[in-house]
């Protein structure tokens, strides 16, 4: 203990806030002293510890090996070249003759898919949500309290079954689809959406989507500038947002529209064109987003609580609208708190999605039991799963990590 | 001391009209646009529930729903469960709330809850080969019992797991913390459903010869989830003590375990109690994915129930009333959380 005492005067305190250091000496390469107990200690306990850890992992994975024999199996991962031989309902191209790696990446489509969808949802939801918590209304305030409470106190999986058995199921026949407004369509199939589609000769098109974009960011720019000349608040998108549109306006009446769009017509048997939404997607994206966004909702609401009142009522007092005050004061302070709480609930969404197995939406888990059933080989494509939800939670972990290093109550 | 009289009363409620619902145009927009969603949602609510709803069917399943295919000549063990659960809930309601025996009451009551767990499991497991107490397979057992053992069992065994693995992230020695840290993000980075369909079809991989029981294996599956997050909270709790706890401590003479026993860990548990409540709200919300593995807890008895050809098509009356069953635990829970919060002292001030 001496020598660090004397290390420390010598480097004239620690650094650090009010040091005047800020950069720490590098210290000395730390050397084993055979004759310190402590050290012997702590290599002697690490030894033992990797000891056990070995000799239980060897156990199990004799066990393994022996009961894969068993079955004639090996452990191995040339099973991904195999010809799967099951049939997924919806996705890329993909048939039965393809690989299991082939019906692998087929699965991580499908699951980004509603994985994204899902988050845009959720935080569409839960930003209104949590908005609405607080809103003056009661009305409003008591009927986001309800939902929020609703949504998070029961399980997701109930959800979903109820999504998919009570409501998507129980919609009419396909020849009596609910019609909104001749554009879509919601029928036990699914649901059917217009489709969109960029017309053929878009050269035009693309020279006046560049031109407005040009002339948009340009007009942003100077009414940021007037308005700090003018030393007022206010929004410089929505200048930049309104001269947009009215560009890609002329371009329309110029030009002619940029799309097509394609609208579902009820044939004989089913609606052709349009986009056609599985029921099993539609369920899980409902599912997912509803409950998500009772979640988002909560971390929203608590984010702007947590902003200080006096920020309020320090902008009131210079005289911003309420309006202004809310969105160029409070969220922009509010969105530091909610971000990390935020990063997690997206993660859950996507850890979430796995629970399609239960209503037969092809997504990766999904279509990794039905690889384990068919091929036999069970840990090493469990190993293939947990690698893919682990390459996802990994990275956003790493840098939650770092960031609450930087936070943690340094002493 | 009141400043001025209360106005009378139509005038009171009128100011609170005006002021709530109706104070700007925008407001009044909302009121309007609430109004008829809450309309359209009620009318066609009831009228399903009243017309179309086939209720009978949880009447008729009642039992199914609360103790699975538990024998009904051994149903007597419940009831003494209740009793007995009733009757130390009322003794540690009147200890909390008396405040001369309080205290030494609290701490004759702790055994006694304690061993309220394991004994129930026990009594209900009953004792194989005997006559008044026979061995009840765990494959009977079901619906709320299940999911409430599901999740005590999950929420006990995590504890204690999840402090070591918070001590280990948070140990000097570099293969300990490694290794805890590895484990930790692993787990957390997998979904619970994989986790449980591993623990159900490795467990028999890994330890051939030995059958363990599905139930055990959806347990090992609940802890091993459950420990990973209880770290982490354990971790939050133990990185907001202050270092001067830490050389006081040592200052005392106290070894480094006997500081973490009787100093560190009561002071960051007391802290984090709240989450680690919030983690046994969703513990119980995810005991429900057993259900994908075939275990009969409540949402795996509903499935049945409704995948039963005699009450076939009835899913938004079963999953409605045990979505009820789910809300009350959940509801119930969350609010005992925010009144311990209060409590302890922890609230955020506002």
């Amino acid at each position: 203990m001496s020598d660090n005492r004397e290390q420390a005067a010598r480097n004239g305190g620690p650094a650090g806030p009010g040091s005047g250091r800020t950069r720490v000496r590098p210290r000395p390469a730390r050397r084993i002293r055979w004759d310190d107990p402590t050290t012997i200690w702590r290599i002697v306990i690490q030894v033992l510890f990797l000891a056990v850890i070995v000799a239980v992992g060897a156990f199990f994975y004799r066990n393994m090996t022996e009961s894969l024999r068993s079955l004639g199996l090996t452990f191995n991962f040339r099973w991904l070249k195999l010809q799967a031989g099951f049939g997924i309902s919806e996705g890329i191209a993909y048939d039965l003759t393809d690989t299991y790696g082939r019906a692998f990446v087929v699965g991580i489509v499908n699951t980004v898919k509603v994985v994204f969808f899902g988050i845009v949802f959720a935080s569409v939801i839960g930003l209104v949500g949590g908005l609405a918590r607080l809103s003056s209304n009661w009305l409003v305030r008591a009927l986001a309290t309800v939902y929020v409470e609703v949504f998070r106190n029961t399980p997701l999986l109930l959800q979903l079954l109820f999504w998919y058995g009570a409501v998507i199921l129980k919609l009419p026949p396909v020849r009596q689809a609910v019609n909104l407004f001749d554009r879509v369509f919601l029928s036990q199939r699914g649901a059917y959406i217009p489709r969109f589609m960029l017309v053929e000769d878009i050269g035009g098109w693309r020279v006046f989507f560049i031109a407005a974009m040009a002339v948009s960011v340009a007009v942003y720019f100077y009414r940021r500038r007037q308005l700090m000349l003018q030393d007022r608040p206010g929004f410089p998108s929505v200048w930049a947002l309104a001269s947009f549109v009215v560009l890609m306006a002329g371009g329309w009446l110029v030009l002619g529209s940029p799309v097509t769009v394609d609208l579902p017509v009820l044939q004989r048997f089913n609606f052709e064109g349009g986009l056609q939404l599985t029921p099993e997607f539609t369920a899980l994206l409902l599912g997912l987003s509803a409950y998500t966004g009772a979640f988002i909702a909560e971390v929203v609401r608590g984010g702007i609580q947590a902003v200080d009142k006096g920020q309020r009522e320090a902008a009131l007092a210079l005289g911003l609208r309420p309006f202004h005050v809310q969105y160029l004061v409070i969220i922009p302070q509010a969105l530091r708190i909610i971000v990390p709480p935020l990063t997690s609930q997206y993660l859950n969404l996507a850890k979430n999605s796995s629970l399609a197995v239960a209503i037969g939406y092809p997504e990766l888990f999904n279509i990794g039991t039905t690889t384990m059933n068919q091929s036999g080989q069970t840990i090493p494509v469990f190993l293939v799963i947990i690698a893919c939800y682990l390459s996802l939670s990994l990275l956003t972990s790493l840098f939650m990590n770092w960031w609450n290093r930087r936070l943690a109550y340094v002493q | 001391m009141r400043v001025r009289p209360k106005d009378p009363w139509p005038r009171r409620t009128v100011d609170w009209l005006v002021k709530n619902l109706f104070s700007s145009w925008f407001n009044t927009l909302l009121t309007l646009v609430s109004l008829w969603v809450i309309y359209f949602t009620v009318t066609r609510v009831w009228r399903w529930a009243t017309e179309t709803a086939v209720w009978a069917v949880i009447p008729a399943n009642f039992q199914l729903f609360l103790v699975g295919v538990y024998p009904r000549d051994q149903l007597w063990r419940f009831h003494v469960i209740l009793g007995v659960f009733a009757v130390l809930t009322a003794l540690s309601v009147a200890a909390a709330l008396n405040r001369d025996f309080g205290r030494k009451a609290m701490r004759w009551l702790v055994t006694p809850w304690l061993l309220f767990l394991p004994g129930s499991m026990f009594l209900l497991w009953g004792l194989p080969g005997s006559e008044t107490l026979p061995h009840v397979q765990t494959s009977s057992w079901g619906g709320l019992t299940l999911t409430l053992v599901l999740a005590a069992v999950g929420i006990a065994g995590s504890l204690p797991i999840g402090i070591l693995l918070a001590l280990g992230r948070r140990s000097s020695l570099p293969v300990i913390s490694v290794f805890s840290t590895f484990f930790i993000e692993t787990v957390r980075g997998t979904p619970l459903v994989a986790i449980i369909f591993m623990a159900h079809l490795m467990v028999p991989i890994f330890l051939p010869g030995v059958t363990i029981d599905r139930v055990i294996r959806a347990m090992i599956g609940l802890t091993l989830f459950t420990s990973a997050y209880m770290a982490e909270n354990v971790r939050g709790g133990l990185q907001s003590i202050p270092k001067g706890q830490y050389e006081a401590a040592q200052a005392l003479g106290m070894s480094p375990a006997l500081t973490m026993i009787l100093v560190i860990l009561p002071q960051a548990l007391r802290s984090v109690l709240p989450s680690i409540v919030g983690q046994f709200i969703s513990l119980f919300k995810d005991t429900s994915l057993v259900a994908i593995i075939g275990l009969m807890d409540l949402l795996g008895i509903a499935r049945s129930i409704t995948a039963n050809p005699a009450w076939a098509g009835l899913q938004a009356e079963t999953f409605l009333f045990i979505a009820i069953i789910y809300w009350i635990f959940c509801f119930a829970l969350s609010y005992g959380s925010q009144r311990l919060e209060r409590m302890l002292g922890l609230e955020r001030p506002s």
